[in-house]
């Protein structure tokens, strides 16, 4: 069948202004969007540039806004589109490299700002650390996360408060403060108690709606808020 | 412009992450990606890191190096194995110890599950060797590994792409690299360089492999006259998802997944009656394949079944959460409910760079090259042999990374800086400018779909004489077409055009020594099978081959196989 598609082109160090521009591509109902990206900048146009890598929802290299919803577009199908026209749009709230490239450095650092790594002063076992199933499952869901940015994306709150590090820093916040191996719960609990952190967000849920892992980051969100008023009652 | 850096590693995955942490203490490490780091393939594996730590239930390392040789189909060298199956719990309580969130048992321990081809007393039946965190075991040791990096202080330049290897008279002396956002290009002057790039399904069609695996690293390292080591061996994962290729992990199996023919059979207690399932991946495939030949597909068509159903929604959510994702979005199906239509994938190249044992790139000669080394899958050491089994690629990252990294900060000591040769980014750029000044010719995907095309068709899971020839034959005119290859983008930001048109180079020459290496070896052992030659040859044939490139065609030569604890019999599970 014949998908009608209108895409975001922009190169700033060319362009004056974004324009949008038509595409018409065959696909099959269960191909991707991805596959039509593709099918448009190897067949017809070799100037469109997006990210892309492993095409099944696993690098997280193609979040980009597809009819308005940030999404991977190796995971968006083609029969979930049909009858309308697809427009494609760089994630928003990013800084526009070319096209549906965007900046993902401020990303990234926002990440690492919550230091996304296992800190423990206590030095290792000659075995494996002991972790139980259950304290094992609090980390369950938030392990999914593959920095796509879709949340970040995503988040209204974003266009408001320019401090805020976004959902999935938070997410990554998340990982550490309740991993039952890390030291240092109380210190990342403080850093995340901030308007640049969790309270920052007023729970619009779009992140969630958009996390192409279903991670419920609205709820992680919450439950780090909920920890940071336990601690702050003293009693833990 | 010139970067100046100690150590340059080229590709960003678990080898080349785990070698640059080693290294990161003793000297300034670069580490060059042509994605963003975390995005790089290893994020993919999903079922798991192999390591006898007899968690579950009684295990060795001895029964873990004769599961890779004979999994290896013998062609294993067997002191690496040796090497990896003693190391193999060290690195696992080290990944561990950083933080990897792996599953865990009652006890508080390393969870392990079951998995093709490792075994319990040298084959008495499975074994639960594999360490997983669900089924996303890959991506989140890798982003350990990352941010761990970056703590470290390791330098990243993501978006970066390798376009030639600087050599001088033998010895590294950098690389030179294109800026995917500006279009430049630039040199890394560097005592060490180490590759890292991964594999490269891409030549075939339908693979599980991502966009970026084209072997790049490889291919130069060939095209600078490295040769390269057991190209024929590909490995065809039995369990892609039909018609797209995406991976549904062994894992599935090692959960109690059971393959089904049209009929509904069970058909692998036919070809493997001790493990069935969980045979290594070249049987389960060819059984695959043999089913299908012989009608018994689903409704005689060209797939089988995975079936899951039995396994319940629990263990599906808890373990094999990102596959049954994969299912529902891809095909609209429950796993829970319904069986999964899969047929073998390009998975996995077991050929590669020849490296010692510390990833030092060997030569022509078997000497090693000043400042070369290698690491991963883009490297050979001979671990794998004719069949890589699974959860031992991961470990092979993190065992030989760490190996490599090691050597390396030893060699910082030796290695004097060669001076950057004048102009050395002239060539590469010369290769661009042909390229992108060219107004007629052909698309880039274009020439690549038709390679993709004839590998799939002739150089698959069965090959034989006429259709090996076949190949060869349509890639050399592939080869001649390529000299015409046109792009349509001539900017400079972002230009995945021009990129994609650069490695179409590396994808060409690596499937000539993929198609040379298995017209060369007439027999059939591990994932190499010759309909021509059905038998395994160990008389004739338990050498390595070696392909090295020269002014006409690659010239084909070999080299023993070491063994040192378990002769060659018979493989049957």
């Amino acid at each position: 069948m014949e998908m009608r598609f209108r895409i975001f082109r922009y190169d700033p160090k060319v362009d004056r202004e974004p324009v949008y521009r038509n595409y018409l591509v065959s696909a099959e109902p269960e191909e991707r969007i991805l596959d039509c990206l593709n099918r448009i900048r190897w067949e017809q146009d070799g100037t469109l540039s997006y990210r892309m890598s492993c095409g099944h929802g696993v690098c997280g290299s193609d979040g980009m806004r597809i009819n308005g919803r940030c999404a991977l577009a190796c995971q968006k199908l083609v029969k979930d589109y049909l009858g309308s026209e697809v427009v494609v749009e760089p994630l928003p709230f990013f800084k526009v490299l070319k096209d549906l490239v965007v900046d993902v450095d401020g990303f990234l650092s926002g990440v690492m700002y919550f230091r996304p790594y296992l800190i423990s002063s206590a030095a290792p076992p000659p075995r494996e650390r002991s972790q139980s199933p259950e304290e094992r499952k609090k980390v369950e869901e938030v392990i999914r996360c593959i920095l796509c940015a879709c949340c970040t994306g995503s988040c209204p709150v974003m266009a408001e408060n320019e401090q805020y590090v976004g959902p999935a820093a938070l997410v990554w916040a998340y990982r550490t403060i309740f991993d039952s191996r890390d030291d240092l719960k109380l210190e990342r609990l403080e850093a995340v108690n901030s308007q640049k952190g969790v309270w920052a967000c007023v729970n619009h849920l779009e992140c969630t709606r958009a996390c192409p892992k279903e991670i419920p980051v609205t709820k992680c969100i919450n439950t780090l808020k909920r920890e940071i008023e336990k601690h702050r009652s003293g009693k833990p | 412009m010139v970067f100046k850096h100690d150590i340059v590693v080229v590709g960003a995955g678990l080898a080349g992450l785990r070698a640059a942490l080693e290294a990161a203490n003793s000297g300034e490490v670069a580490l060059i990606s042509k994605v963003y780091p975390t995005r790089s393939h290893s994020g993919a594996a999903q079922g798991g890191i192999a390591a006898a730590l007899g968690n579950e239930e009684p295990d060795s390392w001895e029964w873990h190096m004769y599961d890779t040789v004979k999994g290896g189909d013998y062609l294993t060298d067997q002191d690496v194995a040796e090497i990896l199956a003693r190391d193999a719990p060290r690195a696992v309580y080290e990944l561990e110890h950083w933080g990897v969130p792996f599953n865990r048992t009652a006890e508080g321990k390393i969870a392990q599950r079951a998995f093709g081809g490792h075994t319990r007393e040298f084959g008495k039946g499975p074994v639960k060797r594999a360490c997983y965190a669900a089924d996303r075991s890959g991506r989140v040791m890798m982003d350990t590994l990352y941010f761990e990096a970056v703590r470290r202080g390791v330098r990243i330049y993501s978006e970066f792409q390798m376009l030639d290897l600087i050599m001088v008279a033998g010895r590294v002396a950098g690389i030179v690299v294109y800026e995917l956002a500006t279009g430049e290009v630039h040199c890394f002057h560097s005592r060490i360089v180490l590759l890292s790039t991964g594999g490269f399904g891409k030549v075939f069609r339908t693979t599980s492999n991502c966009f970026a695996n084209t072997g790049d690293g490889v291919y130069l390292a060939y095209r600078s006259g490295i040769p390269l080591e057991d190209m024929e061996f590909v490995q065809f994962h039995p369990t892609g998802i039909y018609g797209l290729g995406v991976l549904i992990s062994e894992a599935a199996r090692g959960e109690g997944g059971i393959l089904r023919n049209g009929s509904g059979e069970a058909f692998m207690e036919r070809y493997a009656p001790t493990i069935k399932d969980l045979a290594p991946r070249d049987m389960v495939s060819r059984a695959i394949h043999m089913e299908i030949l012989q009608g018994r597909g689903i409704d005689g068509r060209d797939f089988v079944h995975l079936d899951l159903t039995h396994l319940g929604e629990k263990r599906l959510r808890e373990r094999l959460s990102d596959i049954s994702s994969f299912v529902r979005i891809y095909l609209g199906i429950d796993p829970a409910r319904d069986p999964i239509p899969v047929r073998p994938t390009c998975h996995y190249m077991m050929g590669g760079i020849p490296t010692d044992l510390d990833g030092r790139v060997l030569d022509a000669h078997h000497r090693p090259v000043p400042g070369l080394f290698a690491a991963g899958e883009c490297a050979c050491l001979s671990l794998h042999g004719a069949n890589r089994l699974g959860c031992n690629s991961l470990l092979d990252l993190v065992v030989f990374g760490r190996r490599a990294g090691e050597a390396m900060a030893t060699s910082l000591g030796e290695l004097e800086w060669e001076d950057l040769p004048r102009n050395a980014q002239d060539p590469a750029v010369s290769r661009m400018k042909r390229v992108l000044d060219r107004r007629e010719g052909d698309r880039a995907g274009v020439i690549r779909a038709s390679l993709q095309k004839t590998m799939t068709e002739n150089c698959s899971v069965f090959r034989r004489e006429g259709s090996l020839e076949k190949a060869l034959t349509e890639i050399r005119r592939l080869m001649d077409q390529y000299r015409r290859v046109k792009v349509d983008n001539r900017g400079k930001r972002f230009n995945a055009d021009l990129l994609e048109a650069l490695e179409l180079e590396s994808l060409l020459g690596l499937a000539e020594v993929i198609v040379v290496s298995a017209k060369a070896r007439q027999e059939s052992r591990g994932a190499h099978y010759r309909e021509d030659f059905p038998e395994r040859d160990d008389g004739g044939w338990l050498k390595h081959t070696l392909v090295r490139k020269t002014g006409e065609d690659p010239e084909v030569f070999f080299k023993s196989v070491r063994i040192t604890r378990f002769e060659p019999k018979a493989r049957t599970y």
